[in-house]
């Protein structure tokens, strides 16, 4: 908890910056075939430096949520090698998955804190943390409610609250603004940059949306189909914060367009 | 196929007075509808075998009419209801024991898998064998007839419970389950906040079940115990009044039964929805 203390003196990523920075996790020579013999990820190299926001691109099926997976250490490789900086703790990695995965007979604001629950956090810090959390997703007032009473965006934005209430050191989401409306999302890429900012996570986000993609990080990764592996990199260098002028600039027409490209041509290789 | 409350995000979750007036008077309708048919088709039945026996002019002893059976069953209430309530305390008994069991071999099983590779072929031994071949041989090693009765009731209790309650512990979600993992829940937290409460739906389905098996269960076991058994509940008494050829008796026995048992269901179906009312999609009220 004493991040928060401490994110006031993190320094901000540029992209000039970013490569200097210390590295979190590598993944080398990463092989993953599942028990039923379907070969996910081949060759799959990727690093991710302190601070960095990074989205990973790909056809669907190319593996990028077992990416995601092996990270946080929900799989192991078949190959190949994960190696991290620093030892990160229980609630040092959050995580938003592809599915909301809500407990249904609990609350929203149950579920919001059942990471401070399972680590014995007291109900009084708890309470607030998860208030502050739902805050943030736009939810504050659907704290009582149960997930069957919530739309798909609605849950998709609880499971957000959920990651960001252990306020984790690195931030895995899985495509979690895919259910969301084009209001909202830009509303939440919007907060999620400025948290992001504030707080100096690091991130890997996968989506499927080459302008969010372009918007929200400071480094691109395309990947192949399956077997997946990194096939392309495309550093963003546009200045932070990124506001609506950015979005109509040519700079971001420009790499839009470099990243669809590249995404092309990994999807027909 | 259900139809979910989508709850736009602009209006929160309050507002909600207008659906739930219009949900409430549907509701009361549906409920009229569920007692009201039913109702019906009884009265029509039971008025065409009271106009059945009274034209054919069928003996009391072949055939009594319903108006005989209400007269016997107000007559012998005396004898009839303390053997009732003795019979549901038997298989209320049976049923808790059952729970118990069921349960704590379920979470047994669910702890590593050599133990329900070893336990379970037991399980459904016991579960297959008739209970009316087995009963007789449990009266004759167990020499309280009343703790035989309890068995026999508890062995066709147990296994619905352990079978659901195996079934609930082992259809946790992969992602939830994912997700423990990752916030470093130890095995009991796994337990307590994820596993035992996915598992409650199989497990109340399985209580619903063995409710009423635990009724048949007594009820054999006191037919077959005969005089040797319990000797005052209510299969007894239906056993008595077939000896002394008191069919009007028989009827209000069965009748009596067949009540408790409906009972029986009716308690246990409110206790699933009352647990799952928040939650699950069985206990949920339906929109339109
Ligand atoms: N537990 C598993 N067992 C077997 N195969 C799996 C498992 N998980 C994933 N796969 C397979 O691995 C491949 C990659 O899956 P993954 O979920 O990582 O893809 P993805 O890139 O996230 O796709 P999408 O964009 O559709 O979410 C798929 O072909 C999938 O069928
Ligand atoms: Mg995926």
């Amino acid at each position: 908890m004493t991040r928060d203390e401490d994110s006031a003196t993190y320094p901000r990523i540029s992209q000039s910056q970013a490569h200097e920075q210390p590295e979190l996790v590598r993944l080398e020579a990463i092989d993953k075939v599942f028990a039923s013999g379907t070969r996910a990820l081949a060759q799959l190299d990727l690093v991710l430096r302190c601070g960095e926001f990074v989205s990973l691109l790909g056809p669907s099926g190319c593996g990028k949520s077992t990416v995601l997976r092996l990270i946080a250490g929900l799989v192991q490789p078949t190959r190949g090698r994960i190696l991290f900086t620093q030892r990160l703790q229980a609630g040092e990695i959050g995580f938003v998955f592809q599915e909301p995965t809500l407990m249904p007979w609990a609350t929203v604001a149950a579920n919001v804190a059942l990471p401070l629950r399972l680590r014995g956090v007291d109900r009084g810090r708890t309470e607030k943390a998860v208030a502050e959390a739902l805050a943030r997703v736009g939810l504050g007032s659907a704290a009582r409610a149960y997930p069957h009473e919530l739309s798909g965006g609605m849950k998709m934005r609880v499971s957000i609250a959920r990651a960001l209430v252990t306020r984790p050191s690195l931030l895995l989401m899985d495509e979690p603004f895919a259910a969301l409306d084009e209001i909202t999302r830009a509303r939440l890429d919007e907060e999620l940059t400025r948290l992001w900012q504030a707080h100096g996570w690091t991130v890997l986000f996968v989506t499927h949306s080459v302008f969010e993609a372009v918007y929200l990080s400071t480094r691109i990764l395309v990947m192949s189909a399956r077997p997946g592996r990194v096939v392309a990199e495309i550093p963003v260098d546009a200045p932070w914060p990124r506001d609506e002028d950015f979005r109509t600039s040519p700079t971001y027409t420009a790499l839009c367009r470099t990243v669809s490209t590249a995404l092309r041509r990994a999807m027909a290789a | 196929m259900n139809h979910k409350v989508i709850v736009e995000m602009s209006e929160g979750l309050g507002d909600r007075s207008p659906r739930a007036a219009n949900a409430g008077s549907r509701a009361a309708h549906d409920a009229a509808v569920r007692v009201a048919a039913p109702l019906i088709i009884g009265l029509f039945l039971l008025a065409g075998w009271e106009l059945l026996v009274r034209l054919r002019e069928i003996p009391i002893y072949i055939l009594p009419a319903p108006s005989q059976i209400a007269t016997e069953l107000v007559q012998s209430w005396s004898v009839l209801f303390p053997a009732l309530l003795l019979t549901l305390e038997i298989a209320a008994l049976a049923l808790l024991l059952a729970v118990i069991s069921g349960v704590g071999l379920a979470l047994l099983c669910s702890l590593a898998r050599w133990i329900e590779l070893a336990l379970m072929p037991y399980a459904v031994t016991l579960q297959v064998t008739p209970v009316v071949s087995v009963a007789p041989l449990i009266l004759i090693y167990v020499d309280e007839p009343r703790t035989a009765v309890v068995l026999c009731a508890w062995i066709v209790a147990f296994f619905p419970i352990l079978a659901n309650t195996m079934l609930g512990l082992a259809s946790t979600d992969r992602n939830l389950r994912d997700l423990f993992q990752l916030y470093g829940a130890n095995r009991w937290q796994e337990l307590w906040f994820l596993r035992l409460p996915a598992a409650l739906p199989y497990f109340l389905g399985g209580l619903r079940i063995a409710g009423g098996l635990a009724l048949i269960g007594a009820v054999v076991a006191e037919y077959v115990a005969g005089t040797a058994g319990v000797g005052t509940g209510l299969a007894f008494r239906v056993l008595e009044a077939q000896y002394r050829l008191n069919i009007p008796r028989m009827f209000a026995g069965l009748f009596l039964l067949a009540l408790t048992g409906i009972a029986i269901y009716l308690v246990l179906s409110g206790l699933s929805r009352l647990l799952l009312r928040h939650w699950h999609e069985s206990a949920r009220v339906r929109e339109n």
